[in-house]
C-alpha cells in the first residue's frame, strides 16, 4: 500500500491528475469508504486493503464531469466494469487515469460475523501485498482467528482472474482466487423441479425490503432516472407490497443489464438482506454463452453487446426454454 | 405481585412459544437466507434470541413497511369506499432489545401526538413487547451514548439470559398478563434479583469497553442547525453514498411514510409504504423538489435525528445507537462517522 | 381496463394477451377475420409498431394484471418493417424466457410466433392452440399481482 500511495502522492503533485479516487480509512479496520482525494495531504487517510471491495468504476462517471483528470484505483474485476461504461459512453476515458491495484480476494466482515464472531474491534492480516492465509481478529470476547480464504466475499471465489483489462499502470501483485465454479449454483437450480425453483425464489426474495441498493451500486445501472423511480408508475419503488413487485423488480434490473453486466457481484455484496441477486445475472450471462457463444462484458471496449447484435440463425424463443 | 422474577429453561422455549402463538400472534428473531429478521412464528422456525441484532428492526409490527389505508370500487355504479380495519388482535413482540424498544419511544412521539395515527395505535394497544438484555453487544451497538441501558430494556417485560434459564420480570400491567398467561411454563423465582443484577453488571462492564461507546454527542440537538447546516463537511461527507435506502429501512426509529394509490381491478388501493429520505422523489410535492442533490439529501438524514427531532421533542434524539445502519450501508458511511467528524471543530470552517 | 377479466365470469376463463406487430401479424389477425376463422375471445390484442416494441415490462405486467398467457406475434425474421426489429425480439424475449423459467413459473405461458400478413389461417390456429394450453396449465397464480384479483 505504501508504494501506491506514494506513486498517488506523485501523480498529484506533478500535477498529473486533479484528484484521486480510492478509499479512505474508517473508523475501524474493516470500514474503509470509497472517496475523492483532491492533494497529497489528504492522502495521509488514503487505505487499500482487503476490505476495500467497493467497485469504483461506477463512480467515474461523476468524475468525468469534473475538471481535470482523476486517478482511480481498479482491482482486476473493476477494469470489466469501466470498459464497459466506456462502451456506453458514460465515461471518459481521456480524463482518467486508471491505476491497476493488485488483489488476492477481497473480504466481507459479514462472512466473519457469520462464523460466529462477536464483537470485533479489529482484524488484520487484510494487507493486499501480504501472503498471509489467516486473519487475526481481535474482538471484545478476546481474541480469534480465521482463514482469509473463509473470509472472502462470494464472488472472490468465482474470481474473474488476475489480469485488468485496461489500465495505465498496474502496481501490486493480483491473484486468481477462484475456487469454485461459476455456474455451479445457476445450474443446481436449473436442475429442480419448478415448484421447487419457485420456492426457493419466493423465499430469496421475501427478504427484499426494496432498498435499491443493488440497483444503485451497479454499475451497468446507470441510467438518470430509473423506471422504478417514476412516478406514472402505480407499483410501489419502495416497499414489498405483493409479492409480484419483488420479482418484477428483480427481473427487470437484472434484464436492464443482460449482456452488459460484468458479474463484479457488487449487487449481492450490498444487499442488506443477503439476496443471491447475483444468481439472476449470472442465469443471463449463461444463457447468452449457450445460446450466442460465450461473451464477457467488458472484456475490451468495443465488441457489440449481444442484446444489441443477432444473427440470422439465432435460436427461436420456444425452441430455448423446451429444449432443457 | 408486579416485580417478581419468573424463569424459564432455554429448551422449554419451544413450548412456550407455541402456547403464546396459540392464542395470539407471536413475533420472533428467525433466520432464514442467512439473516435473522423478526417475523411470524411457525412450528419449527429457526428462532434466534442469541443473536443481539435483527437485519431488520422490529419496528414493522407496529409500523409495517406498508399497510393498505382505504379501498374504493365501484359496485353497481356506485362507489364505495371501504377504511381498512384497525389491528384487532393481541400479538406479542419477543426478543426486542433496549435499542428497539427505544425506537418505539422516539416513533410515538411522532405517531401517538395529536393527531394520533389511528393504525399505530391500535397495534402499540394491542403488542405486548419482551425485550431482552443484550448479553454479547456487538462493536456497532452505541446505545449507551444515547443513554439507553443494554442491561436493563424498557418493555412490559424484560428478560435476561442467565447461563441456561431465561429469566423475565413484567414490568407493565400487560407484562404482568402475559406472564399469568405462561404459568404452566414460568416458574416463579425467588432470589433471583442477585442473579439479573450481577448479568447486568457483567453488560454494562462490556458496554463500557464497546468503541462507539464513548461517543460525544456534544454539540448535536435542539438548537444547532445554523451552525451545522451549511458546513463544509457534508460535502466531504455525502460523497460515497448511493442514495439507496438502506440505513432508513433498517432503522427502528426513521418514521416516514409515503401515501400511494393502487389501480386495483375495478378500484384504487391507498396504501402508504416507508419512504426514505434518501431516494430522489421523497417530499417531492406539485412544485418540485425541495432537495434536490444527494448532499441535501444526505444532510436531512442526519440533521432530523440530530437536530430536528431533538428541537421539536424536549431534546431527545431519533437515533438510539442501535448500529444497523453502521452494519448495513452499502458504502460503510453511518451517523457514527457524521457524529465523529463534526465532534473535532463542530464542522466549523 | 379493458383487459381485466370482469367480475361476473364465476367460471374461470384464461386471459391471453397477444402483442401483434402492426405489419404482419395485426395485418394477419385482420385476414383471419375476414377469411370467418375463428380464434378465442380470451385472446386480446394489442398492437404495436413492432415486436420489438414489447418490453419485458410490458409482458410482466400483463402477467400482474391477471393475464395466463401472453404471447408475442410479429413479421417473420427478414419481413421486418424496419428491416431488424424482430431479430432482437427474438433473443431478448429467448433470455425473458428463460428467466420467467429460470424463477419458477411455469413454462409455456408466453411464446413468440412469425405470423405474416397473409397467414390468416395460421393466426388463428396458433391462437386456438396456445389458447388450448394455456386452459391446460389453469390459472396464473405464481406471476400475478394479488390486488388485481378483485
Amino acid at each position: 500500500m505504501q508504494e501506491l500511495k506514494k506513486r498517488l502522492c506523485e501523480l498529484l503533485s506533478d500535477g498529473t491528475v486533479a484528484r484521486v479516487l480510492g478509499w479512505r480509512r474508517g473508523e475501524t479496520s474493516f470500514d474503509p469508504e470509497p472517496a475523492f482525494f483532491g492533494s497529497a495531504e489528504e492522502l495521509s487517510d488514503f487505505v487499500y486493503d482487503g476490505f476495500c471491495g467497493a467497485n469504483l468504476s461506477k463512480m467515474m462517471i461523476e468524475a468525468a464531469r469534473l475538471e481535470g483528470k482523476t486517478a482511480v484505483c481498479l482491482k482486476p474485476c473493476d477494469t470489466y466494469s469501466y470498459n464497459q461504461l466506456i462502451k456506453e459512453h458514460r465515461v471518459d476515458r481521456e480524463k482518467t487515469y486508471i491505476i491497476g491495484v493488485g488483489c488476492r480476494g477481497k473480504l466481507d466482515i459479514d462472512k466473519i460475523r457469520a462464523s460466529g464472531i462477536k464483537g470485533i474491534l479489529s482484524v488484520s492480516g487484510t494487507e493486499c501485498d501480504g501472503d498471509g492465509d489467516t486473519l487475526f481478529v481481535k474482538t471484545v470476547y478476546g481474541d480469534r482467528t480465521c482463514k482469509y480464504a473463509d473470509a472472502m466475499l462470494s464472488r472472490c471465489h468465482v474470481c474473474r482472474g488476475k489480469e485488468h483489462k485496461i489500465y495505465d499502470e498496474i502496481i501490486g501483485e493480483s491473484r486468481d482466487t477462484t475456487d469454485g465454479d461459476r455456474f455451479s449454483e445457476v445450474e443446481k437450480l436449473e436442475a429442480m423441479a419448478p415448484r421447487e425453483r419457485f420456492e426457493f425464489f419466493r423465499r430469496e426474495l421475501s427478504r427484499c425490503i426494496r432498498c435499491n441498493a443493488c440497483r444503485n451500486v451497479c454499475p451497468a445501472c446507470s441510467c438518470r432516472k430509473c423506471v422504478f423511480d417514476s412516478n406514472n408508475f402505480d407499483s410501489a419503488q419502495k416497499a414489498n407490497v405483493d409479492p409480484f413487485e419483488e420479482k418484477m423488480f428483480h427481473i427487470i434490473r437484472a434484464f436492464h443489464v443482460a449482456g452488459r453486466c460484468t458479474d463484479c457481484g457488487e449487487c449481492s455484496r450490498v444487499c442488506p438482506e443477503n439476496i443471491p441477486l447475483h444468481l439472476f445475472n449470472r442465469k443471463f450471462i449463461k444463457d447468452i454463452n449457450t445460446f450466442y457463444g460465450e461473451y464477457t462484458a467488458g472484456e475490451d471496449a468495443e465488441e457489440m453487446c449481444p442484446l444489441t447484435d443477432f444473427d440470422f440463425g439465432d435460436a427461436e424463443p420456444g425452441d430455448v426454454t423446451s429444449g432443457r | 405481585m408486579m416485580g417478581g422474577i419468573y424463569g424459564i429453561s432455554k429448551d422449554r422455549l419451544e413450548g412456550l412459544f407455541s402456547a403464546l402463538a396459540a392464542e395470539r400472534e407471536l413475533y420472533l428473531p428467525v433466520l432464514s437466507g442467512g439473516k435473522v429478521n423478526f417475523s411470524v412464528w411457525e412450528e419449527g422456525a429457526d428462532v434466534r434470541l442469541d443473536v443481539t441484532k435483527t437485519a431488520k428492526s422490529p419496528k414493522d409490527a407496529f409500523f409495517p413497511q406498508f399497510e393498505t389505508l382505504y379501498t374504493c370500487r365501484t359496485e353497481e355504479g356506485k362507489l364505495k369506499i371501504d377504511p381498512e380495519e384497525l389491528c384487532r388482535r393481541e400479538f406479542v413482540v419477543f426478543g426486542m432489545r433496549a435499542c428497539d424498544a427505544a425506537g418505539l419511544r422516539v416513533l410515538d412521539r411522532v405517531f401517538l401526538s395529536e393527531p394520533v395515527d389511528t393504525f399505530y395505535a391500535a397495534r402499540r394497544e394491542l403488542g405486548t413487547i419482551v425485550s431482552i438484555a443484550c448479553g454479547e453487544p456487538e462493536e456497532s451497538c452505541f446505545c449507551r451514548a444515547f443513554g439507553i441501558d443494554a442491561a436493563a430494556p424498557d418493555a412490559d417485560a424484560a428478560a435476561w439470559f442467565s447461563g441456561e434459564r431465561l429469566l423475565m420480570k413484567p414490568q407493565t400491567e400487560k407484562g404482568m398478563r402475559l406472564v399469568s398467561s405462561l404459568s404452566e411454563y414460568l416458574t416463579e423465582e425467588d432470589g433471583a434479583e442477585a442473579v439479573i443484577e450481577e448479568e447486568q453488571a457483567k453488560i454494562r462492564a462490556i458496554t463500557e469497553k464497546l468503541p462507539y461507546s464513548s461517543l460525544s454527542l456534544e454539540g448535536w440537538g435542539s438548537g444547532e442547525t445554523k451552525r451545522k447546516f451549511d458546513s463544509p463537511l457534508w460535502e466531504k461527507l455525502y460523497r460515497p453514498c448511493l442514495a439507496c435506502g438502506t440505513c432508513t429501512f433498517v432503522c427502528p426509529t426513521c418514521q416516514c411514510y409515503d401515501i400511494k394509490d393502487y389501480k386495483t381491478k375495478n378500484g384504487v388501493q391507498r396504501y402508504r409504504c416507508w419512504d426514505s429520505c434518501m431516494y430522489s422523489d421523497f417530499t417531492l410535492m406539485a412544485g418540485g423538489n425541495n432537495r434536490t442533490t444527494q448532499l441535501q439529501r444526505f444532510r436531512q438524514r442526519f440533521m432530523h435525528k440530530l437536530v430536528y427531532f431533538p428541537e421539536n421533542n424536549e431534546g431527545m434524539f431519533s437515533c438510539v445507537g442501535c448500529g444497523r445502519c453502521v452494519d448495513s450501508c452499502p458504502s460503510s458511511l453511518n451517523i457514527v462517522k457524521v457524529i465523529k467528524a463534526f465532534g473535532k471543530d463542530g464542522g466549523d470552517e | 381496463m379493458q383487459i381485466e377479466k370482469t367480475a361476473q365470469n364465476k367460471e374461470w376463463k384464461p386471459m391471453i394477451v397477444a402483442f401483434c406487430c402492426n405489419w404482419c401479424s395485426y395485418a394477419g389477425a385482420d385476414l383471419a377475420g375476414s377469411s370467418r376463422l375463428s380464434y378465442p375471445a380470451d385472446v386480446k390484442i394489442i398492437r404495436v409498431p413492432c415486436s420489438c416494441r414489447v418490453n419485458p415490462m410490458f409482458i410482466l405486467r400483463a402477467f400482474e394484471r391477471g393475464a395466463d398467457g401472453v404471447i408475442i406475434c410479429g413479421c417473420h425474421p427478414g419481413d421486418c418493417h424496419y428491416t431488424t426489429g424482430n431479430y432482437y425480439t427474438r433473443r431478448r424475449m429467448a433470455l425473458l424466457f428463460s428467466m420467467l423459467d429460470f424463477i419458477g413459473v411455469e413454462n409455456g405461458r408466453t411464446r413468440v410466433e412469425w405470423v405474416s400478413a397473409a397467414e390468416g389461417a395460421k393466426f388463428s390456429a396458433t391462437m386456438n392452440e396456445f389458447t388450448a394450453k394455456i386452459r391446460s396449465l389453469g390459472q396464473n397464480v405464481r406471476l400475478g399481482d394479488l390486488r388485481c384479483r378483485n
